[in-house]
């Protein structure tokens, strides 16, 4: 984010500040009353408005212009409503920032530093930081975990020395602090700890088992997938971007009577194919409610369910399942190795989006080696295969300028126009 | 000056290193002492052991990961391209233009394919997501995004956020009011995906880090930490278990992640520049990325190594994004001097060049039947080719 100002203007401002803050010519300071307590060295907006007037001899929009830069880059900072950056011309009584906290000064704000000021503002505040605060702690806690202790310490040991300063003086601290990171994000990435998380990384990695070039990359060879790739080979009946005939669509939405060959051919590439394609999984379905294995998929999509749904309603849709399949007697029973049963029951007393994840795995892998196989040798899968559509090629429109007429545009005089801007647009490949 | 409070130095020489530089006021055993943020960064560190320092630490670092690309090497034993020998030279692609989507006043940045193989939302910097029909050129709805890649209002310390609008195919519903806020970075959004289903979704961010949201409630479900710098691009896997990503950054890293424990399972190092895309491989078994480098590359989860670097002496300027054919034998990618060039992800050969945007080319993507790619530009269309 942006709100640093460069060097130059950095300097521009402080200059300005010292300015203003000259014991002789300087802006009229007051102590200001915050409740119960009396802040020294406060002015109001008004006044600085006119020091700026009169000092470099503006007019008074610009001077509130000026006056509200100086604000926002938080050399000065509002006493009363300090999330508010802005220089009201009125009695609001503001503060000078202490340089300490200049921005052009400072070294970068870093992750370090904002995470000891909030851990003492939770201190302080007992828990009640905003919303934004508490998410972003508890982020930094996960982040530069390994620096937790020092964090926690620093916040004690610094509230504890403003504990032993005057009560003013102790608000006035808080405010500075407080206006310096209501502007000032933490960017820098820490040094130290990324170094420290790349040797986790490393070391991790180098535990990790890895498989030969020769057997992997093999794999990528697949003749299978070359007719299917309409971009590459065309397809059939014809491309619809280029003929502008819609077949191809109509003959592939997610239910169609009857699905086309290559369709159904892409069934038999892999279980995974299968099963994301709508018409291929109640196929599947159909099959294993012959075979007496149904409830498998069925458990499957309610654990998919679980894990890719909301979060509200996890509790709920786990009861379900444990009902459905998992109690005894269940009305669709799945039968899972009893290790991996008895883990799952004891998780699901305290359910979570991931609890059934053994448990899903393990009826996944069931039906890919043993029902997903069989499907593809019997008659089902076989005479889907024979009467699906194989649909006759059509030749490109034979009027060219049939398509050309798709435009947006109201006028059919732009469209000409269009058209032949396009036509002279258009080069081959390479 | 009159208001010195408290005074407190501000640049100096640190009492640790003894640097001149600028200074950070903190207590060690109820003493103050002024360190450069450097030393105080050091003394955080708990697993900082007597002796060790940050050159120490570095050089461990190094070593680990010269060792790592050892033991990657030793099963290195044939390259892709020699396997790719045997297989079929493609024949020569006559891809064109086949629409031309105007509308946006200013640069497109995103673009995404409807499942109905014929709409796509785009986005661009004139603060509008446009849904099209593609194969008519209809615009199907205009939403306006406030400040969608730019800094929001300082005052309430709320930063760029991720907004959701559900989509439906009545006319006369005002979307903008339904647009939900979901994810929340302390940095600008730089990509974002569903998961498997429209309930949880996936940012990555300039902070560096990558999110996993719960759309109902807005909760962040895990957060991901290892880029040390941000975050450009991420990709969900299509795999059977479905629980991995990948991420690319401006560290010049692609990192695979484990979604549940939110811990980083892989690392790849080998771009010269930034990535500024990733993308996965039909079969989730690899995945590609993009760089300022001007090449792309390919990775193999399971030889954990770069298996082709694609790339061509008179290709100079930086790649922007890219996308997979549905076989995953074509690679597109989309460049920063206005074309998109072509690869045979197996032989690693470029085999066709595309030019009619006018400016940076930004997001590429093939439809969901693969029967053509879109490409949106910085000079505020979209193409789409076949």
């Amino acid at each position: 984010s942006a709100v640093r100002p460069n060097p130059k203007e950095g300097r521009k401002m402080e200059k300005m500040i010292v300015a203003m803050q000259d014991p002789d010519m300087g802006m009229k300071l007051r102590n200001q009353r915050l409740l119960i307590t009396v802040i020294p060295h406060a002015m109001t907006g008004h006044d600085i408005i006119i020091w700026l007037i009169h000092k470099y001899s503006v007019c008074e929009e610009e001077a509130l212009h000026l006056g509200g830069m100086l604000v926002k880059y938080g050399y000065i900072y509002p006493l009363k409503e300090p999330r508010s950056l802005v220089l009201q011309p009125d009695e609001s009584p503001y503060r000078f920032q202490t340089p300490y906290f200049w921005t052009s000064t400072r070294w970068p704000a870093s992750e370090l530093d904002y995470a000891i000021y909030l851990a003492k503002k939770n201190i302080r505040k007992q828990g009640e930081l905003m919303e934004y605060e508490k998410e972003r702690y508890s982020l930094l806690h996960k982040k530069i975990n390994h620096t937790w202790d020092f964090v926690v310490m620093q916040a004690r040991e610094q509230l504890r020395a403003s504990k032993q300063r005057r009560k003013a003086d102790r608000i006035v601290l808080e405010c500075q602090e407080q206006a310096y990171w209501l502007i000032n994000r933490p960017p820098g990435f820490l040094l130290f700890s990324s170094v420290v998380l790349q040797i986790e990384v490393h070391r991790r990695a180098l535990g990790r088992n890895r498989v030969k070039s020769s057997i992997c990359l093999e794999g990528f060879y697949s003749e299978q997938y070359q007719n299917h790739d309409p971009i590459m080979q065309g397809c059939l009946p014809s491309n619809p971007w280029i003929s502008d005939d819609t077949a191809h669509w109509t003959m592939n939405t997610e239910m169609v009577p009857v699905p086309t060959r290559l369709r159904v051919e892409r069934w038999s590439f892999s279980f995974m194919e299968l099963l994301n394609d709508a018409m291929g999984r109640q196929e599947f379905m159909l099959y294993l409610e012959k075979e007496f294995s149904a409830e498998n998929l069925y458990f499957w999509q309610a654990c998919e369910e679980i894990r890719h749904g909301e979060s509200s309603k996890i509790v709920e849709k786990v009861e379900e399942v444990y009902k459905n399949f998992l109690a005894p007697g269940a009305a669709r029973w799945v039968n899972i190795d009893s290790k991996t049963m008895d883990k799952t029951l004891e998780g699901i007393k305290q359910p979570h989006r991931f609890v059934l994840d053994d448990a899903q795995m393990h009826i996944y892998f069931l039906m890919k080696k043993d029902s997903y196989p069989r499907y593809l040798k019997s008659d089902l899968y076989k005479n889907m295969l024979a009467k699906a559509i194989v649909p006759q090629e059509t030749k490109k429109s034979v009027f060219p300028f049939m398509r050309r007429q798709r435009h947006s545009s109201p006028s059919p005089a732009q469209a000409v126009a269009q058209a032949t801007e396009e036509e002279g647009r258009h080069k081959g490949a390479g | 000056m009159c208001d010195q409070t408290f005074m407190a130095a501000t640049f100096g020489p640190c009492d640790s290193c003894g640097k001149a530089s600028p200074l950070m006021n903190i207590y060690i055993k109820s003493e103050a002492i002024n360190y450069c943020s450097f030393c105080v960064e050091m003394m955080a560190c708990q697993q900082l052991q007597k002796g060790e320092t940050l050159q120490s630490l570095k050089k461990e670092s190094d070593s680990l990961k010269k060792k790592l690309e050892e033991e990657r090497g030793k099963l290195n034993d044939v390259e892709l391209h020699q396997v790719a020998e045997k297989v079929e030279v493609l024949s020569s692609l006559s891809i064109k233009t086949r629409r031309v989507l105007k509308g946006h006043g200013n640069k497109v940045l995103c673009v995404d394919w409807c499942k109905d193989k014929r709409r796509l939302v785009s986005s661009s910097q004139d603060g509008k997501a446009i849904v099209w029909d593609a194969f008519t050129l209809n615009k199907v709805s205009e939403i306006s995004l406030s400040v969608f890649y730019f800094d929001s209002n300082a005052q309430n310390g709320l930063d760029n956020k991720c907004s959701v609008v559900p989509l439906s195919l009545d006319k006369n519903e005002n979307l903008a009011a339904k647009k939900k806020s979901v994810a929340m970075h302390t940095n600008y959004v730089s990509g974002c995906t569903f998961t498997n289903s429209d309930m949880q979704l996936l940012t990555s961010s300039g902070d560096g880090t990558c999110a996993l949201w719960d759309v109902e409630s807005g909760q962040l479900l895990q957060s991901f930490h290892g880029h040390t710098a941000d975050v450009l691009s991420l990709d969900l896997a299509p795999s059977e278990t479905g629980n991995t990503f990948v991420s690319g950054g401006c560290d010049m890293k692609a990192n695979v992640w484990d979604m549940r424990s939110g811990q980083n399972i892989q690392s790849f190092e080998s771009h010269e520049s930034d990535i500024n895309c990733v993308r996965y491989y039909p079969s989730g078994d690899a995945f590609a990325s993009a760089s300022d480098d001007a090449t792309c590359r390919f990775y193999d989860l399971r030889a954990d190594r770069e298996v082709a670097v694609y790339q061509k002496d008179s290709v100079i300027f930086g790649a922007s994004s890219v996308d997979f054919s549905l076989s995953g034998r074509l690679l597109f990618a989309g460049y920063n001097d206005y074309t998109i060039n072509v690869w045979d992800v197996l032989k690693g050969t470029r085999v066709s060049i595309l030019f009619g945007h006018e400016n940076r080319v930004s997001r590429v993507r093939v439809s969901p039947d693969g029967t053509a790619l879109c490409s949106a530009s910085w000079d505020n269309t979209l193409r789409i080719w076949a």
